[in-house]
């Protein structure tokens, strides 16, 4: 652990796979760069791979000062140790305030062994971070402007806030598609910072042998509206009103966990807790009762519209319009509707 | 050549089935109200590490922190088939949070000694971390490999293993120890053996053991009740029914390495997630409701 460093600089963990930046990566830079205007310091971005100092400018484009990049062969595809290893000597170099990962299979893997490593705090997964001050409850000690980590848990019952105001840096995984993602200045300038990791006594332990990439089928990420269906839609047959409404709209396919569990369509279309997280500019629940942890997935989305049987659903909490009906009529009433304006 | 395995498991409230008494007023979770479960990630640990003892012998050693409550788990692993089971159970270990919880397992193991290879859920529904697993191999100054989903060889010294990272997969090739982390996809979980639960259905800790002499005999001086105790506990050692029960001194835990102290991660506040009714437009189920609905959607451009 490093000792606590009001003038440390926030840093985000860059990941990177076949020479492209992760989109989770970005987000982080604009909630870096937010968090250090709010403490007066800089963004650093710790970029490690192999031929990968391009990436650097679209990392400056979007909010960092600084890019420390390390590259060795070691380091083309992602390994655990040796990226732990880059890490680790550079922020016992640089001592940053703030370490972010992404929450992605990657991050999650890194970040525990890191912060282990450091014998420092980490927090699983935010949703939010904001800077605040936190009082010890026993000696009312107040530390100043504290990474504040805000977290679901127990199953996205609770939120919890998380701080860390003694074995530094602060470090936390952050949720895909949680922070806006911003569109960058590509006339932003910053440096780039070479940074020698030593790795001749290094012991390669794990090797990969074989590495298997497919393309995402269901771009839910990216969608700019989004169509749902739940339990409520019934059966795989009028899941084909969802499929048709999100056809007239130009949107995606997303479901609910009772709907993939139901076998009206598969796993990579679950949006929720367990699912993708989405911030759509529309979303319409149909026959989604929303469960808290649906609702963790999709309650950022811009405009929420739920059609239920059921008035009391959840649902319609975080909802802006509400259909209280049968969906089989009003999704083709919507169709109609929808076509009828162009 | 036949293989060692530990098993960490957990017992956790079922998060996925909170019912309206699970929050207390001050938002606060009542652990009491949830029902304990296995936690589910742990399950296909566990049969991960039956299946390799299966195929090319050795043992399997299962373990976990937590309460007395949690040799339920334990008995749990006895009944699908696991060969030893270890609580470790100390009230200096409350509150730790990922860092120093890694650190009391990585001792423990230290404690049982020679293995190849350490098996972990990949999270637990109580906390969805995903950290504890990284972290004791890190104390373990071992390997880890999260998302396991298949073994694909194992023979010697060396493993290679499937890993699934959600847009594809890679194999991995490494040299024991090593320690996994274990997707729900990985296996299908046996069931408990019959024959094992009318057997290990007796097995209990040492805790549990004072708590039942002092329940059935509550009118008994403590020297009646701890020379009760020792003598049922004697007898669960005889018939192998004795679910060891560890302290951190057992384990050589560095005290300020656990529990409060340990834990570099401080709960500031929790709130329990209240439903903002900020109330929304109602639309009537008709067509005329609707149209009016989508009319509003493209003027404020929402709809292009």
């Amino acid at each position: 652990m490093i000792e606590p460093n009001p003038k440390g600089e926030v840093w985000i963990f860059a990941e990177q796979e076949d020479e492209h930046l992760s989109e989770t990566s970005l987000e982080l830079c604009s909630k870096a760069r937010e968090l250090a205007d709010r403490l007066g310091v800089k963004v650093g971005a710790v970029l490690a791979g192999w031929n990968v100092r391009e990436l650097s400018y679209r990392l400056i484009a979007h909010g960092v000062d600084k890019v420390y990049y390390v590259y060795d062969t070691l380091l083309e595809y992602y390994r655990t140790l040796p990226y732990a290893r880059v890490v680790c000597q550079l922020i016992t170099r640089h001592k940053p305030q703030i370490v972010l990962f992404g929450a992605t299979p990657l991050g999650r893997d890194l970040a525990p062994r890191i912060a282990s490593e450091m014998r420092s705090g980490l927090t699983a997964d935010c949703t939010d971070l904001e800077i605040g001050d936190y009082t010890e409850p026993k000696t009312k000690a107040v530390h100043k402007d504290l990474l504040m980590q805000i977290r679901p848990a127990f199953g996205g019952n609770i939120i919890a806030t998380i701080v860390n105001f003694d074995r530094w840096p602060q470090m936390a995984t952050v949720r895909e598609g949680v922070m806006p993602l911003g569109d960058g200045d590509p006339r932003r300038s910053g440096q780039i910072i070479e940074e020698k990791i030593e790795f001749s006594d290094f012991e390669q332990s794990v090797r990969l042998i074989e590495r298997v990439r497919e393309k995402r089928k269901v771009n839910l990420k990216g969608a700019r509206i989004i169509v749902a269906g739940g339990g409520g839609v019934g059966s795989k047959e009028n899941f084909k009103l969802i499929h048709d409404l999100a056809g007239v709209l130009g949107g995606a396919v997303g479901a609910s966990r009772a709907a993939v569990d139901g076998g009206f369509i598969s796993k990579e279309h679950q949006v929720g807790q367990t699912g993708t997280t989405v911030r759509p500019a529309l979303y319409i629940a149909c026959g989604i009762s929303g469960a808290v942890q649906h609702r963790a997935g999709m309650e950022e989305s811009a405009k929420i519209i739920a059609i239920n049987w059921d008035k009391e659903a959840p649902i319609f909490g975080v909802a802006h319009y509400g259909i209280v009906g049968d969906l089989t009529k009003v999704i083709p009433m919507m169709i109609r509707a929808i076509r009828e304006k162009e | 050549m036949a293989y060692d395995s530990i098993v960490c498991v957990k017992q956790v409230p079922d998060t996925a089935n909170i019912t309206g008494d699970a929050m207390k007023d001050d938002g606060t979770v009542n652990r009491s109200a949830l029902p304990a479960i296995f936690n589910p990630d742990d399950l296909h640990a566990l049969e991960a590490a039956l299946q390799v003892r299966d195929r090319f012998g050795g043992t399997v050693t299962a373990i976990t922190m937590g309460p007395l409550s949690a040799c339920e788990v334990l008995r749990d692993c006895l009944y699908r088939g696991a060969d030893r089971v270890i609580l470790v159970n100390d009230r200096r270990a409350a509150a730790s949070d990922t860092l120093a919880t890694g650190y009391i397992l990585a001792q423990a193991v230290r404690k049982i000694g020679n293995c190849d290879l350490i098996w972990a859920g990949r999270q637990a529904i109580d906390g969805d971390t995903a950290q504890v697993g990284p972290q004791m191999a890190e104390k373990l100054g071992i390997p880890q490999v999260t998302y396991f989903e298949a073994l694909v060889d194992l023979s010697g010294r060396t493993i290679r293993v499937r890993r699934n990272v959600g847009n594809g997969y890679e194999v991995l090739e490494a040299r024991l120890p090593i320690l996994l982390t274990v997707l729900d996809s990985a296996n299908e979980t046996r069931p408990a053996a019959a024959k094992r639960v009318m057997r290990f259905k007796h097995a209990r800790s040492a805790g549990e053991i004072t708590n039942e002499v002092a329940a059935n005999m509550p009118a008994a001086s403590s020297a009646e009740k701890e020379a009760e105790a020792a003598r049922l506990l004697e007898k669960l050692r005889a018939a192998g029914l004795r679910i060891e029960q560890w302290s951190l001194d057992d384990v050589a835990a560095d005290l300020r390495r656990c529990g409060m102290s340990g834990s570099p991660t401080k709960v500031h506040r929790v709130q329990s997630i209240v439903l903002t009714k900020e109330g929304y437009t109602e639309i009537p189920p008709s067509e005329e409701g609707v149209g009016r609905m989508i009319h509003e959607l493209v003027v404020d451009h929402t709809l292009g």
